[in-house]
Formats: structure tokens, C-alpha cells, sequence
């Protein structure tokens, strides 16, 4: 979507995938300077920025600023970390309060008017975001029990001998391959499919807007009505998806860490 | 003479069929969360890491029919 309102013709109706791949800032600098890197830039500088000045002085007493970086430190740490992994987990809370920030902030960008668009709408981002938590489960894992320990806990579950050739090859899949793919993809595909639901439905009213008919012309307003409602609506997927993110790696490295299955 | 036509891609129509399995299973896990947390409280901390996977796991197939849905789009013509 554009910063300015968009015209009609500006933008086809059925919104097309190249919605999702924006022209490059500077000339000739594609694919290394579009929309989509410069945001990720702006987040991760608001982000260090924020927490900084929030810490620079720190009362007894929280300012607002304080309270609110706390508030968000102590959720990581008391609600996800504790609550998942137990006491061994404190020294995970700053990855999972920094992890939750930045996929909040990216996420948000989608409803921001003037940005409108996700980061995490394009693959790229989700992938990297996962690879980092799945080499990170499976590190504190294989360094908490050894390489082979590991590996014979996630993949050979107390089951009896004769059904293991079949549980085997399905932890396996489960827990090495689809682990990181469907963390990447929930984040990307709730991004996207959020981003092109607003453009079906804002773009959509102005192409009823155009129609020919008296009659279809009014159901523009629906389909605006609509549009604001599921704002909204994004708004919490956005929140409810960095959370879901966090607890599942959270949990990840709790199955890694975990005594026995 | 036809009654209705459709244009495009009947893909979204399957996506969205095929994304009922999983709507009925991630409801039915957080149902049986409330339902067992409501029952005896203080097994809500224990249970709740088998709710996340198993909703990972269950939530993989909708994302799966999402990725499927690009991959497989060169191989079809309607």
C-alpha cells in the first residue's frame, strides 16, 4: 500500500504477490536497500535506542520510560522463560524479550499508517529469525547432554522396540524439519495473508466504487467498514504472533533441555 | 448456457478446505487446555509446553498447504 491514499488506478485490484517485493531505495542498490531492510534497520535502532534510554538512569522509583522496558523484560523472563523452561531459562529471557520485541515492532510496521507494510511479510526475515532459534535449541541442547545423548532423546521416545522404526523417521521430521519451517512460515504467512486481506478490502472498495451499477457502488462503504474492522483484527495477530514466536522457541529449548521425554 | 463461472484459481477454495482439519484441532487443543486447567488449576504450568508443540504441530499442515499452494503453482494451468 502507498503512503498516500491510493487512487484507483494506482494499485491493481486483485492484489498480485509484487506487492510484496518493493522497488530499491537508491538505484542499483536492490535488493540490499528496499523498504523492507530499511525498516528492519529502523527497528533494530528504536529498539537499542529505547532500551538504553530507558536504562541510562535507572530509580528506584521507575520513570514510565523504565517501567515500561521492565514490564517488558520481566514478561520475557517471569511469563515465558520461567514459566516454560523453570530456573535454568533466566539466561534465556533477554534473547526471547529481544526476539519479542523486534518481531512486535516488525509486525506492527504493517499497521502503521505511512509504512503499512510487515517486514515479516517477505520470507526472508521469518527464515532468518527461525534459523537463529533452531541452531540455538539444538546448541544448548547437544551442550547440555553431549551430541549422541541428544540425538537418541529427541529421537527415541519410551516406547516399545517394534514400533520405534516408525516413531523414529516421525520425531525426526518433526522436531528437525518442521520445527524451523513452521516457525518461519506462521509468522510469514500470518503477515502476509494480513497485509493482502487489508489491500483486498481497501483496494476493493474503490474498485466498487467504480462499478457501473448504482446498486454495487454504496457496498464500497462495507468493504472500507470491513477493512478498519480487521485492522484491528491485525493489530492483535501481530501481538498474538511475536508472543506464539517466543513460546514456541521457548518451549523448543525446553524439549532440548528437558531431562528425558 | 452456464449458470456461474469462475475465473482464476480454484486454489484458495482448497486452501480453505483444506484448512478445517486444523482449525478443529487447534481449537480442540486450547479447548482441552481451559477445560483441564478449569478442572485442576495447578496443572496448568505442566501442561502448557505440550500445548504450544502440539498446536505447532497441528498449525503445521494449514502453514503447509500455504507453502504448498506457491510451490505447486508452475505445475497447474487453471
Amino acid at each position: 500500500m502507498q503512503a498516500i491514499v491510493p487512487l484507483q488506478d494506482d494499485l491493481p485490484f486483485p492484489p498480485t504477490v509484487e506487492e510484496f517485493y518493493p522497488p530499491s531505495l537508491i538505484e542499483g542498490a536492490y535488493p540490499w536497500l528496499t523498504k523492507f531492510t530499511l525498516l528492519v534497520w529502523i527497528a533494530v535502532g528504536v529498539i537499542i535506542v529505547f532500551f538504553l534510554v530507558a536504562y541510562r538512569d535507572p530509580k528506584m522509583v521507575p520513570t514510565k520510560r523504565q517501567w515500561i522496558a521492565e514490564s517488558i523484560y520481566g514478561f520475557a523472563r517471569e511469563n515465558i522463560a520461567k514459566e516454560l523452561i523453570g530456573h535454568a531459562g533466566v539466561r534465556f529471557a533477554p534473547y526471547f524479550a529481544t526476539l519479542f520485541c523486534f518481531i512486535l515492532l516488525t509486525n506492527l510496521f504493517g499497521l502503521i499508517p505511512g509504512i503499512q507494510i510487515s517486514p515479516n511479510s517477505h520470507i526472508a526475515f521469518p527464515i532468518i529469525l527461525a534459523v537463529i532459534s533452531y541452531v540455538m535449541f539444538n546448541y544448548v541442547g547437544i551442550r547440555k547432554h553431549g551430541f549422541v545423548k541428544y540425538f537418541k532423546h529427541s529421537l527415541i521416545p519410551p516406547a516399545p522396540w517394534f514400533i520405534l522404526p516408525l516413531l523414529i523417521p516421525i520425531e525426526f521430521f518433526s522436531t528437525f524439519l518442521v520445527r524451523p519451517v513452521t516457525l518461519a512460515l506462521r509468522l510469514f504467512a500470518n503477515m502476509f495473508a494480513g497485509h493482502v486481506i487489508l489491500l483486498v478490502f481497501t483496494v476493493g472498495g474503490f474498485a466498487l466504487l467504480s462499478a457501473n451499477s448504482l446498486l454495487i457502488k454504496p457496498l464500497s462503504l462495507l468493504s472500507w467498514a470491513l477493512a478498519i474492522g480487521l485492522t484491528f483484527l491485525e493489530t492483535l495477530v501481530a501481538i498474538l504472533q511475536a508472543y506464539v514466536f517466543v513460546i514456541l522457541t521457548s518451549s523448543y529449548v525446553q524439549g532440548a533441555l528437558a531431562e528425558e521425554h | 448456457m452456464s449458470l456461474a463461472e469462475i475465473s482464476g484459481s480454484l486454489s484458495a477454495i482448497g486452501y480453505g478446505l483444506a484448512a478445517i482439519g486444523p482449525g478443529i484441532g487447534v481449537g480442540i487443543i486450547f479447548a482441552s487446555y481451559i477445560q483441564s486447567t478449569a478442572r485442576q488449576p495447578e496443572s496448568g504450568r505442566i501442561t502448557l509446553p505440550y500445548v504450544w508443540i502440539g498446536f505447532a504441530v497441528v498449525e503445521a499442515l494449514a502453514l503447509l498447504g500455504i507453502a504448498f499452494g506457491f510451490v505447486f503453482t508452475t505445475s497447474t494451468t487453471t
